[in-house]
């Protein structure tokens, strides 16, 4: 019945003239968008379905954002801060969307919790649905993982000292855990081989799997059906469906206005702020992960010693292995929440539980007075950084460098005799080197003070060769002039 | 975005028209959903637009004009006199500071002009000599008159001038780098 009723449609919305036709012939895609469109739903539209779409479309905007957030970030310790300085500082627009594609992680695992709530208390994984309840639980694991593996990105205090926390709480795990911890780092400390890991684990291979396993979960979905309602048959629907298209597209289509907007203010008038370079030295910052890994975090803080491996490893695991079970679990066709006592309780109990984390974290803080007040601080000092103007980053090759050194007044008068004997006509400014001689950059690690005097008074026969002259300057100056070669680094 | 997929479905669904109300009430919401996420669409493309031009509407790279000292320093010289410049390069989001030698003369006119001290020939720098009276590149032996006119050596040009500017009295130099070995002033970069 329902498949004549789709046909019946498809008759009649197929225009086929003009260029729709010529496409359609070569593509067939009109009948993808009818499958597409038409997909039935039993006991019709509903504002309970549109989590689903909302995910998508954040998902979309994502890699969107993302690419072109790529067009200016730099994955290596010496430049990433410098580079996101310059997106959210310098150039246009850039504060807006890196705010966006901040914000759009956090409104991401909201909308993925509506979802998952959503299926969890319809019982809509029930009724053949285990491998789409299974790609759904992937795509939850690869998504806080994307949250993850960005938040370090900036490199800035904050990103730096909650990854430290949170790679260094992967060595809990027994046996394997140092090793999954150096996995993540690229080492045993955190650098700037532990950002190229995040980057390509942020951009390549985690969204590679987003990517396949959504194609799998809508095509699961498609392939179960819409569930429908509570009191609706999972295994075989009864209720009169209604058609995707069009109230239900308009709903889901609602939510999507709704995060355009909610996300639009938020990034035009609360900017997210990056706070100074990350500074590893700094024994002093408190860090604190991103909302959503508040409850982990404050969980964590209560298992020591012989206990931690229940706490961090046992019931976590558990509660895990339980939530990708549960179509296998809970196997019953019933699927009204208040019929389902057993599983409702658990899900108030587990919410219950992670708002309670959350919020006895939040409490602790402030109201340890140490740490409230680092906190401020932490955030004082993000508001200075964010109020200076973007400063362009010193490349290596500059002098600027090497003035700095020369705050030595002997190194100085070096650089004076350097430059009135004409040292630089064939060493170059700064010792740089041309064509006619070598750079004298770093001869301070090659050779000492007493080989340099020795060099300066004797060139060695390939240097003379080369136009080098044997040195007769007054003790002093020559001292000096030894001081500023060796401050060429 | 996600919309955009929708937008091109209802299209073919718009044309048809059997004169039905409930079809007329599709319509009019179609109208709706398509203009709507049509103009939602291009409204968050411009912040993306905006961001993937900057470089086109701002200046990313840029060398910077130096300062050489006051105009009036160097009214009376009678031979050419050095000065090391610091040269601030900005590359999008990072800078380069060298510093480099460059030579205040005159030329024949009288007119101050700045000479880069790079030899046109293979880039050594090239002092001034003050007994000869000329510019004497120690590595191949070039010479260049005191306004850098070519005397002689292997280079194919005299040593190159930089261009200049006045700046609330400050003469200001813009430093550049010329190809070596060939007869015409070539900038690189």
């Amino acid at each position: 019945m329902q498949s004549s009723h789709q046909e019946q449609n498809a008759h009649a919305t197929i225009p086929k003239t003009g260029i729709w036709k010529w496409i359609d012939h070569r593509t067939g895609i009109d009948g993808v968008l009818r499958t597409a469109l038409y997909e039935p739903i039993p006991g019709g539209a509903r504002f309970a379905y549109i989590f689903g779409s909302g995910l998508l479309f954040i998902f979309i905007s994502q890699v969107i954002t993302g690419v072109f957030l790529a067009l200016y970030y730099v994955p290596s310790a010496d430049h990433a801060h410098t580079t996101v300085a310059y997106i959210t500082k310098a150039v246009t627009a850039g504060s807006f969307l890196r705010s966006l594609h901040a914000y759009g992680a956090s409104a991401m695992v909201v909308v993925l919790l509506m979802h998952l709530s959503q299926t969890y208390i319809y019982g809509a994984y029930k009724g053949r649905r285990e491998l789409l309840w299974l790609s759904g639980c992937a795509l939850f694991a690869l998504i806080l993982g994307m949250a993850f593996t960005g938040y370090l990105l900036p490199w800035d205090q904050r990103a730096y000292f909650a990854t430290a926390v949170g790679t260094n709480a992967a060595s809990e795990v027994p046996l394997i855990g140092e090793t999954i911890k150096r996995m993540m780092r690229g080492g045993t400390e955190m650098g700037t081989l532990t950002i190229s890991r995040f980057f390509v684990a942020h951009v390549f291979l985690i969204p590679a799997c987003i990517f396949s396993l959504l194609a799998s979960h809508v095509f699961l979905f498609r392939k179960a059906g819409a569930a429908g309602p509570t009191d609706e048959d999972p295994y075989e629907p009864q209720q009169k469906v209604e058609l995707f298209y069009p109230r239900q597209v308009l709903m889901d289509l609602s939510l999507t206005a709704l995060l355009i907007v909610a996300l639009g203010l938020l990034c035009f008038f609360v900017p997210v702020k990056l706070g100074p370079p990350a500074n590893p030295a700094d024994a002093q910052y408190v860090p604190r992960p991103e909302w959503y890994y508040l409850p982990i975090f404050q969980w964590l803080k209560y298992w020591h010693g012989s206990l931690s491996v229940l706490g961090i490893m046992v019931i976590p695991g558990v509660l895990v292995a339980a939530v990708i079970a549960l179509p296998f679990l809970d196997r019953g066709a019933e699927r009204r929440p208040w019929k389902r006592p057993i599983a409702m309780t658990s899900y108030g109990f587990v919410m219950l539980m992670l708002v309670g984390l959350a919020l006895r974290s939040q409490y602790l803080d402030k109201h340890d007075v140490g740490v409230a007040q680092q906190l401020a601080k932490q955030k004082t000092e993000e508001d200075a950084y964010m109020s200076k103007p973007f400063e362009p980053e010193l490349s290596s090759a500059s002098l600027a460098a090497v003035n700095t050194k020369l705050a030595d007044p002997v190194a100085a008068q070096g650089k004076t005799i350097f430059e009135d004997h004409s040292c630089n006509a064939c060493h170059g400014d700064g010792g740089v080197g041309t064509a006619a001689a070598p750079a004298l950059i770093g001869e301070s690690a090659k050779r000492s003070t007493v080989q340099l005097q020795e060099l300066f008074a004797h060139p060695t026969a390939k240097m003379t060769a080369g136009g080098m002259p044997a040195i007769d300057l007054p003790p002093d100056d020559l001292k000096a002039l030894i001081a500023y070669v060796e401050s060429l680094q | 975005m996600c919309a955009w997929r929708r937008e091109s479905a209802i299209m073919p669904v718009k044309t048809e028209a059997d004169g039905s109300p409930i079809q007329n009430r599709r319509s009019f919401l179609e109208v709706w959903a398509v203009l709507g996420s049509a103009l939602i669409g291009s409204l968050l493309a411009v912040p993306l637009i905006r961001f993937a031009v900057f470089p086109l509407l701002h200046r990313t790279t840029e060398l910077k004009s130096s300062p050489l000292g006051a105009l009036s320093e160097f009214s009376s010289i009678t031979e050419p006199v050095m000065r090391t410049i610091q040269i601030e390069q900005v590359d999008g989001w990072r800078k380069a500071i060298s510093e480099k030698a460059v030579y205040i003369t005159k030329d024949r006119q009288g007119q101050l002009r700045v000479l880069t001290s790079v030899c046109p020939h293979l880039g050594c720098t090239v002092p001034w000599n003050k007994e000869r009276m000329q510019f004497v590149c120690p590595c191949h032996g070039g010479t260049y008159m005191p306004d850098g006119g070519y005397i002689s050596g292997p280079a194919l040009r005299g040593m190159d001038t930089l261009e200049t500017s006045v700046e609330d009295g400050q003469l200001m130099v813009r430093f550049q780098y010329f190809r070596q070995l060939v007869s015409d002033k070539e900038v690189i970069g």
